[in-house]
């Protein structure tokens, strides 16, 4: 079935007019000299320029960067393990209540998340700050990269790891000789994905944060409630940049790594 | 030994960050509200034991949610928002998919990175994007009055109408993937043999490619009913004040009217509705799992 038909051109070029055209207009719209963001009065880059003066952006973008990084490593250390205990765990006391926790938070709406962890918060008196959305961060993502570990550890063939067993490694050794390797594509991508989770995340941040760390999302938030501004235009423009660079440089790394395995699969069965 | 800490650590975490949280939302919707820090009353006590902790709960809260108006229309208002929002979202996504399916192979995965990569871009910047294409002078109406269609401006910007439109702009994405896998995985000579049999095409897609995609199409429509019963950002962002959706009226109730007994019962009743949902996904996911063993 390799031939289009006119119906299928049509509906995906408009599929994907529809899911480009409003970011387009932002990145356009950004360069705006006007501050009126709907009306074109030539091109200028000084809506960046004020971005780069604005201290109180620059430090919700550190915060967010700093919650990111923290909470995407731990929720990837818990996932993977996580999933691990999911996959290989083999039978334990709670193993259903412990599945269910893991893909509960992924359809939990995120206000309750939230709601649930400030007040746990209040109830053991923890300040709020940096260090609670960092917790609230890595519970919810580590879920995510679970999913995504584990997905992998399903299909890949389990008798690698009998073999290294077999020939007299400590089961640790195993995991990081052999399991971790053939899983680090799968881990990696749990971690942009946790990471990405968090860069984003404008509710769960809105109620664990507190008056001394605001995020990124929550700046632009009570920014946007005011209507539409040329800054945040150009915010999101670079923010849009940088997905992409990363998005694509990730999907060419793991294609180039996808290919090198199965040639060296492809080896190993030759030899 | 070591077994047992692996499996210790992130059950730990688990329970103390997921459950006993939700333990404590439970509690305090059974609490009464009061002026104090933390405002809610009774608080936890030792001395006094579990059995007078305890009777001091009640369900006034709920009771209070079924008395005023405003929160039994805001559930109502959120499922019917996301019922039709789901469809609106399926009809956009099918054809999508559809095309991505029959599109040439080496296309596919150029395609398919295009579907994902505005999921990777900020939720809140793809919904703040509609705010200045929906607005009475936004690029929506500047296009439609240039070409002639309207002569006064559409007031699309803070109601209903703009909030499905963001619902189905952000959330395409989740609809199309498992579509598409669906998609994909059919069998292309089955279709042929429907209409070598005298199918028309469009006989031939209602009988047989619909009901084989059928799995795709609802995990697509949970994927995207699920998020939006609870969703915050869209309603306040793109609805007015008439758009009455139940995550709104729990933000509101908790940061602006400070009552947190009734803030917990509104997540405690979202959480009661969101059960069937999430359960019959469940059940959908593990048919196809299954399916595909």
């Amino acid at each position: 079935m390799n031939r289009m038909s006119w119906f299928n051109a049509v509906s995906l070029t408009l599929g994907f007019a529809f899911l480009y055209i409003p970011m387009v207009i932002l990145v356009i719209f950004s360069f705006n000299e006007s501050k009126l963001v709907t009306v074109w009065a030539g091109f200028s880059t000084k809506w960046y320029g004020e971005l780069l003066q604005n201290e109180a952006f620059l430090n919700a973008a550190w915060v967010t960067i700093k919650v990111a990084v923290f909470s995407s490593t731990m929720a990837t250390v818990l996932g993977t393990i996580a999933a691990y205990v999911l996959v290989r765990g083999g039978r334990f006391m709670g193993r259903t209540l412990f599945s269910g926790m893991i893909y509960a938070p992924l359809v939990m709406p995120e206000v309750i998340t939230g709601l649930s962890l400030l007040l746990l918060f209040i109830g053991i008196g923890l300040d709020r700050g940096v260090f609670t959305i960092v917790l609230a961060h890595t519970t919810f993502a580590m879920c995510y990269v679970s999913v995504v570990v584990s997905s992998r550890l399903v299909t890949f063939d389990r008798s690698l790891e009998e073999a290294a067993l077999d020939l007299g490694c400590s089961p640790a050794e195993a995991f990081r000789l052999v399991t971790l390797p053939i899983i680090a594509p799968a881990v990696i991508s749990g971690w942009l994905l946790a990471f990405t989770l968090s860069l984003d995340d404008l509710v769960i941040a809105s109620f664990t944060s507190g008056p001394s760390a605001t995020t990124l999302p929550i700046k632009i938030f009570s920014a946007v409630r005011l209507g539409v501004s040329p800054e945040i235009n150009a915010l999101s423009t670079i923010m849009i940049s940088i997905v992409t660079v990363g998005v694509i440089t990730a999907s060419l790394v793991t294609k180039h790594q996808v290919a090198r395995q199965k040639r060296e699969e492809q080896a190993a069965e030759r030899a | 030994m070591r077994r047992f800490v692996l499996i210790a650590i992130p059950y730990v975490w688990l329970l103390a960050l997921f459950l006993v949280p939700f333990a404590i939302v439970l509690k305090i919707s059974l609490s009464d509200a009061a002026i104090a820090r933390p405002p809610y009353f009774p608080q936890f006590d030792w001395a006094e034991g579990i059995a007078a902790f305890i009777a001091e709960l009640d369900f006034e809260n709920f009771v209070w949610l079924t008395e005023d108006d405003l929160y039994w229309k805001a559930y109502l208002s959120s499922l019917k928002i996301a019922v039709i929002s789901t469809f609106f979202t399926l009809l956009a996504g099918y054809p999508i998919a559809y095309g991505m399916a029959r599109a040439p192979e080496e296309w596919r995965p150029t395609l398919m990175m295009l579907v994902i990569l505005p999921f990777w871009t900020s939720f809140l910047i793809r919904v703040y994007a509609w705010m200045g294409i929906l607005s009475n002078e936004g690029f929506l109406n500047q296009f439609l009055m240039w070409i002639g269609v309207i002569s006064e401006p559409l007031i699309i910007l803070n109601t209903n109408s703009a909030v499905y439109i963001g619902i189905v702009y952000t959330y395409l994405p989740f609809m199309i993937l498992p579509v598409y896998s669906a998609l994909e995985r059919l069998d292309g000579s089955l279709i042929e043999a429907a209409e070598d049999l005298g199918c028309s095409r469009l006989t031939a897609f209602w009988l047989v490619t619909i009901p084989l995609s059928r799995t795709g199409i609802i995990a697509g429509s949970f994927l995207v009913f699920i998020p939006v019963l609870g969703e915050f950002v869209i309603p306040s962002l793109l609805g007015g004040s008439d758009t009455l959706m139940i995550g709104k009226v729990l933000w509101e109730e908790f940061f602006s009217n400070r009552d947190w007994p009734v803030a917990s019962a509104v997540a405690v009743v979202l959480l009661l509705l969101l059960v069937i949902p999430i359960v019959l996904f469940q059940r959908n996911q593990q048919k196809q799992q299954e399916a595909e063993q």
